[in-house]
């Protein structure tokens, strides 16, 4: 090889990193880690009850051909409280929302729903993260929609917002 | 390992939150699988941190990983199998130890293509002829 | 008021930066000569400028002067002193003052004590000096400026209770420091290549600036890891987080970068390479400044950040490596190749470290980087950490280290292969020796510690072997300097081995008065406390320790401490040292009422890794006072080669 191409060679690798370095820096800063369970059977969970008057979250229930969303949330995740509202329109509209709490207690839950609206039909105390962990869930608040058959078809991370409603009522099937 | 899950079953029922002390945070008694164990956690990236191992972070969810770890491991799984299980949860991202594959492969394409034209410019430009 | 005056030296230096920069080019450009004399005093106006506006930063957060926004959101007026004056570095802007504060000072030392260098190449290095620190200026005051006020805060936010720590309060600076001094070497490596001046002077010259930066950036690296050590409380020492590689990559082309400037000084060889390794050294240094400052890692080390300021300094960053790129695409070719030498020599062995450091830097860079490639490319996320890095880099690390065992036995320009086995038959008999002991009682250990202990025993007796025969009082400074330093890389070789191949663990949950063995000890969980701290509460458990079953008993208190402002806990493990090893014990967080956990791991010869680190370091610090001492003493005799040694 020509030496002077040689001798071009650092410029040519250090402009290469510096390229890659500027397509980087469009990279999301935030770092969200998504579920590989979506397109997948609703892995096997079964959370006992987390409050004494709702019944506790378990993969079976998802299977009755209706489609449900899976809400895995805590009661001292301070977003958790503002998609509550949310929650609550959706279950207006007809959806059932599991809820799936992780690293809580009874009675901090309890509190949690008296204060700001319990939009569950159901809710697991995730004992150990099992279930959070089986879904592939890297933190709270995340939801997933489950379709009749029991098949992820998305998952939400962050919180339920307004603008997220449609969209999430369309994939349930719900008419708007 | 019986007393052990006893034990566990006695804190499950105690008044303090359950998952409190468990296998996230104690030894497996045989030092074989515990050693396995931590290998297998010192290469398993915490999903709530930024850029720990879970062997490493305080984070819940990270010991909830280190918990599933040991049960698996003493229950006989390989370590193998359990990174694999992980990774189909997690993806990619949760291994600190790449997989090898197509997209992985520059990782180790790279430090040999630097190392053989290294040789190739130290043979050729610096030479050890004689004068 | 402090602050203004701050902002007004700042602009001033900046000013002075730009005329610096432009006297240089009107002199080496245009050749009006008698411009020349008046650069090095602007140098100097210039580092004084910069030191003056760095003082009134200091001085606002010793105050606590809250109506600066930089002092409201990184101090506190309860902070103790110290971190008050910690605070000012432990930021973005102001790092980045400190950052062109060591640049002005170098650029002054350069300009008032550097005699031996060509009027001009000296001239053309200052110039390069200037247009880096002018670069770093425009950023400052247009993107980052310290001085901005604001009105209406009654107190500043704090500082994360993890930096609130001695050892890290003077950490950044001494990176910092390495990292500059890898800039003089950059503009020593310029002005070279701009006055085609590149030989054994030019040599001489950049290599105090290259040994300096080198040791800060080694004590820098050492006091990181024992901090991580210690404060993380898991009982790791390095964790091939990206900010640890970001310190890592410069250390290496350092390193590296030492060895051939070596060459270069002493027979003339080498010249392009270590013209190119310094340009690169330089180029590690900013790619671990961008990193860091740019957010566009995720670390447990991470700064707040501003994509904004990444953009500026990746700007930077490019005009400046590439410029030198492409500078030193068109002018090596006209710089003759240097001296000739055989494949058993002391060259030949040096070229070899310099091949086997780079590589190493290329794994860490590879590392490093790909995953942030690869996201931005198709979007896939994946991690590279620990199992690779040690996997690729340690085997390379370990066969660098049988040459740096070799290296300094062998003779410059040629040597004969038969009389370098006959030098190495010690280290290589104490090597073997190693290995039948592990083989004997070491027990199962994995390959890679195994064959890290050997090579350590190899280097550990191999780097005293210069010394072998000889007069110790006549063996010059800088020849104790190599053999220490080579000493203390088999001595922290043989730490991380050990930490890797025979540390225990045991991690348990235990009530008061039981006890638990870990290694050769025993321990016993006293009780556990509460009591307040200076601005934290502070959990203890009290813990008593033994040695066997008679040995005598030793308390430790390991501690958990809680910040209210920010919430957070932070672990302070109990650690105690033997000459063998340490016994590490932590107190996890999730203990309940009458059980507590304990994290308990006994790691034999552990120190030795920092141990290691520190003589590195001081072999550097000799083997600096060595040069400039002999350097100074040399510059009345025309200087053209430095005698040769001969090994014994």
């Amino acid at each position: 090889m020509n030496r002077k191409l040689v001798l071009w060679l650092p410029f040519a690798l250090m402009a290469a990193l510096f390229i890659s370095f500027l397509a980087s820096l469009s990279n999301s800063p935030e770092k969200v880690i998504a579920s590989q369970m979506v397109g997948q059977p609703l892995p096997e969970f079964a959370a006992g009850a987390a409050i004494p008057e709702q019944p506790g979250a378990a993969t079976a229930d998802f299977r009755d051909g209706k489609p449900r969303l899976l809400n895995v949330f805590a009661s001292w995740c301070v977003p958790c409280i503002a998609e509550i509202p949310v929650l609550m329109e959706l279950k207006a509209s007809g959806v059932e929302v599991v809820g799936v709490a992780v690293h809580d207690t009874s009675v901090d839950l309890t509190r949690f729903l008296a204060t700001n609206g319990n939009p569950y039909s159901r809710i697991g105390l995730d004992q150990g993260g099992r279930a959070q962990i089986a879904l592939g869930s890297a933190g709270v608040p995340e939801t997933f929609v489950v379709d009749g058959q029991g098949k992820i078809l998305y998952q939400h991370i962050g919180v339920v917002t307004e603008a997220d409603k449609t969209k999430l009522l369309a994939m349930l099937g719900v008419v708007k | 390992m019986r007393i052990l899950k006893i034990l566990i079953a006695a804190m499950l029922l105690g008044a303090a939150p359950a998952w409190a002390q468990d296998l996230a945070d104690i030894s497996l008694s045989d030092p074989k699988q515990e050693s396995q164990a931590l290998a297998l956690m010192d290469s398993i990236r915490c999903v709530v941190c930024q850029g720990q191992p879970i062997s490493g972070s305080n984070a819940e969810l990270a010991g909830d990983m280190r918990r599933i770890i040991r049960e698996r491991i003493a229950a006989g799984d390989t370590p193998e199998a359990v990174r694999t299980m992980l990774i189909s949860k997690y993806g990619d991202w949760v291994t600190f130890r790449p997989q090898l594959k197509p997209a992985t492969l520059p990782l180790w394409i790279i430090p040999l293509l630097a190392l053989l034209a290294g040789v190739w410019l130290v043979s050729r430009r610096l030479g050890w002829r004689q004068n | 008021m402090i602050a203004e005056a701050g902002l007004a030296a700042l602009w001033l230096a900046a000013t002075m930066a730009l005329l610096q920069l432009v006297l240089g080019a009107l002199v080496l450009g245009r050749g009006q000569t008698s411009l020349g004399r008046a650069v090095a005093p602007v140098a100097v106006i210039q580092a004084a400028l910069v030191g003056i506006a760095f003082t009134c930063l200091i001085a606002v957060f010793v105050t606590s002067d809250m109506s600066v926004l930089l002092v409201a959101a990184n101090s506190h007026s309860a902070k103790p002193l110290i971190y008050k004056i910690a605070g000012t570095w432990g930021n973005h802007e102001g790092s980045m003052l400190l950052w062109v504060t060591i640049l002005g000072l170098a650029g002054a030392t350069i300009a008032l004590f550097e005699r031996t260098l060509r009027a001009d190449t000296k001239l053309a290095t200052l110039s390069a000096q200037a247009a880096i620190a002018l670069g770093f200026y425009v950023f400052l005051l247009f993107a980052s400026n310290p001085f901005t006020r604001i009105s209406g805060v009654i107190d500043g936010q704090g500082l994360n209770p993890l930096l609130q720590d001695p050892g890290l309060a003077f950490h950044p600076p001494t990176l910092y420091a390495g990292y500059v001094g890898m800039s003089a070497a950059f503009s020593f490596a310029v002005g070279a290549l701009i006055t085609r001046d590149v030989g054994p002077t030019f040599a001489r010259a950049m290599r105090p600036w290259i040994l300096g930066a080198w040791i800060l950036l080694t004590i820098g690296i050492t006091a990181g890891s024992y901090w991580a050590y210690y404060t993380l409380g898991w009982g790791g020492w390095w964790f091939w987080d990206p900010v640890e590689n970001a310190s890592l990559m410069p250390w290496l082309a350092a390193t590296a970068l030492l060895h051939s400037v070596t060459v270069l000084a002493t027979r003339d060889g080498l010249r392009t390479w270590t013209i190119m390794l310094a340009v690169l050294a330089f180029s590690m240094s900013m790619v671990g400044t961008f990193l860091v400052r740019s957010g566009i890692l995720t670390s447990v080390h991470s700064f707040a950040v501003d994509p904004r300021r990444g953009l500026f300094i990746l700007g930077l960053l490019s005009v400046y490596i590439t410029g030198a790129m492409a500078l030193f695409a068109i002018r090596a070719k006209t710089i003759a190749e240097g001296n000739r030498f055989e494949l058993v020599s002391r060259e030949a062995a040096l070229v070899i470290n310099n091949l086997i450091l780079t590589v190493i830097l290329v794994v860490v860079l590879a590392g490093t980087l790909y995953p942030l490639i690869l996201e931005s490319y198709n979007g896939d996320k994946i991690s590279v950490g620990a199992p690779y890095f040690n996997a690729v880099a340690g085997p390379m690390a370990v066969i660098l280290m049988l040459f740096l065992a070799a290296g300094p036995l062998m003779r410059w320009r040629s040597d004969r292969p038969k009389a370098l086995v006959e030098r190495m038959a010690p280290a290589l008999f104490s090597g073997a020796v190693m290995l039948l002991m592990l083989a004997a009682f070491g027990g199962t250990i994995g390959y890679l510690p195994l064959i890290g202990l050997v090579a350590a025993a190899v280097v550990g007796v191999g780097s005293l072997a210069p010394l072998w025969k000889r007069d110790l009082r006549r063996t010059p400074l800088f020849t104790w300097g190599m053999v220490i330093a080579h000493f203390g890389c088999a001595v922290s070789m043989a730490g991380m081995a050990s930490d890797s191949a025979f540390t225990k663990e045991n991690m348990v949950s235990i009530a008061a008065n039981e006890t638990r063995e870990i290694g050769p000890f025993a321990v016993t969980l006293l009780g556990v406390r509460e009591r307040p701290g200076p601005n934290y509460q502070i959990l203890e458990a009290v813990v008593s320790a033994s040695k066997g079953a008679d040995g005598t008993p030793f308390e430790m208190t390991p501690q958990l401490h809680a910040f209210s402002d920010p919430v957070m806990t932070t672990n302070q493990a109990a650690i105690k040292t033997f000459w063998n090893g340490q016994l590490y014990v932590t107190l996890g967080e999730n203990s309940d009422g009458s059980k507590f956990l304990l994290r308990m791991w006994w790691k034999p010869f552990v120190t030795f890794i920092w141990l290691g680190g520190i003589l590195i370091a001081l072999g550097g610090t000799l083997s600096l006072i060595g040069r400039v001492r002999r350097d100074i003493w040399k510059k009345q005799a025309e200087p053209t080669a430095e005698p040769i040694e001969v090994p014994a």
